[in-house]
């Protein structure tokens, strides 16, 4: 045997209750992130994803005291972002319990905050999120792909989906290897949501670009999807909020029929 | 009531750690350096960091800690925590605490570097820490390293990443995991569980 693929429900956190929202807004409250956890730990789920969507600078205390009560309750691994700008931040975050940091707009304002986390906290424990969107305004010096003959770039956004950067998520992928990171949440802002799939284009470009692992994000509706991403890419883990929120679909029973259709898991 | 110690490097989340070990009835000190290790049943050096920063965290309990060894305190170095029984690390600079013969490399890179999910156990010996412990059982790994000891006998159990991946060592009183127990469900809590057992004695 050998590694599994990695199911991860991800929680969306404003105001300490998990909440869902599309193509990065309309939110809607979907429970208690500490009794989610425990059930999602408990169903088989391999991993758990926390994202602090308000992160303004009062709620830096709440997800430090939500962080310790997550980690007291569940026995997998898990990683919390939002926000997540200076070295104390991550560290106030790490020493609270969680295993992993997720950096988006942070990393991308100040690259070499990858480095240094690195260099003490080790690369294991710095995951970089990517929200990333197609533009169709071909620029140069961009990786460009077609779909539907028509030609495109996949460029990164920041400040939750809403700021475009100019830059190529090819390049910037690449870049945070090399700086250090240790995996890549990779989310698609045109699928987020939609609840139709993945971006399976996107997740294989920057999966064949990078050696270290890639959480696809983004479009999960159905059990379908997952299976989709995994049989269609070299992706390491896939994650998914809502079907899981809304009882649709129980971990366990998703990774079983990811294994009936060949896809290697941990039951 | 058995009470151990958690050495903290001051580099990351050794909270899953403690709150694992409480689970299993241990009262869990965090402490920075070996002075009152001998209030203690067992020692845990926790699994994240990085190699020099932590060997540096370390550095002037060394001889302590290799007394610790000879007297037959139980220690369980978990990821990098094991990676520090050797005598050097690719990872690192410094030198290791020398407890055991041999050295710590790089995986190859034919894989994903870190090694990081679930993956299974292929229990080659007999081991405490292995004690009631099915083959195959799924443990979680997150890892850029692999410890190569000289005596290939003390390793118990490996995974397979392209290549064996030693997973579970041990020898009398030392015990090593390359996965985090604490993080790989009910699987880790028995080897939690194992552990504390050996310090009760």
């Amino acid at each position: 045997m050998t590694l599994t693929k990695r199911v991860i429900p991800c929680l969306d956190v404003d105001n300490g209750r998990v909440v869902k929202g599309m193509h990065f807004k309309s939110i809607k409250d979907a429970g208690d992130p500490v009794l989610l956890a425990e059930k999602y730990s408990q169903e088989g789920a391999d991993e758990l994803v926390f994202l602090d969507i308000t992160a303004s600078e009062q709620q830096r205390e709440t997800i430090k005291s939500l962080v310790k009560k997550v980690a007291q309750v569940i026995d997998i691994p898990f990683t919390v972002g939002g926000g997540v700008k200076t070295l104390q931040d991550a560290r106030d975050i790490l020493l609270s319990g969680a295993d992993k940091v997720a950096i988006n707009t942070g990393a991308v304002k100040n690259p070499e905050i990858i480095t240094k986390l690195m260099e003490i906290f080790g690369k294991q424990c710095i995951v970089i999120a990517m929200d990333v969107r197609r533009n169709y305004e071909i620029k140069e010096n961009r990786h460009i792909f077609t779909s539907d003959s028509k030609k495109f770039w996949f460029e990164v956004f920041i400040y939750g989906g809403k700021t475009p950067t100019d830059l190529d998520a090819i390049e910037w992928a690449k870049e945070v290897e090399r700086r250090g990171a240790g995996e890549i949440l990779l989310t698609s802002i045109d699928m987020d949501g939609t609840k139709e799939g993945y971006d399976v284009q996107l997740i294989k470009e920057i999966v064949n670009s990078v050696n270290i692992p890639v959480i696809a994000s983004g479009g999960c509706g159905k059990p379908v999807h997952m299976l989709d991403v995994f049989l269609q890419t070299n992706v390491d883990a896939a994650l998914a909020a809502s079907i899981f929120h809304y009882k649709t679909h129980s971990v366990d029973r998703v990774k079983e029929y990811l294994k009936e259709n060949g896809v290697p898991v941990r039951l | 009531m058995v009470k151990v110690a958690i050495f903290d490097y001051g580099a990351g989340n050794i909270f899953s750690l403690k709150s694992s070990l409480e689970k299993n009835e241990a009262e869990v000190d965090v402490i920075t350096n070996l002075e009152k290790i001998k209030n203690y049943s067992g020692l845990l050096l926790p699994g994240v960091g990085n190699f020099d920063p932590a060997i540096t965290s370390l550095h002037t309990s060394k001889i302590q800690f290799q007394d610790l060894v000879k007297n037959q305190i139980p220690v369980l170095g978990i990821c990098l925590g094991m990676e520090m029984f050797f005598e050097k690390s690719e990872e690192g600079k410094l030198g290791g605490l020398g407890v055991l013969e041999g050295e710590v490399i790089l995986l190859p890179n034919k894989f994903k570097i870190p090694h990081m999910g679930w993956n299974d156990l292929q229990i080659k010996k007999p081991s405490v820490l292995l004690e009631g412990v099915k083959e195959g059982s799924w443990v979680y790994f997150v890892h850029s390293y692999r410890v190569k000891p000289k005596n290939e006998d003390i390793i118990k159990a490996d995974s397979d990443y392209g290549i064996n991946v030693p997973a579970v060592i041990e020898t009398q009183t030392l015990f090593g995991t390359q996965f985090h127990p604490e993080k790989s469900s009910k699987v880790g809590s028995i080897m939690i569980q194992n552990f504390l057992r050996v310090c009760k004695k």
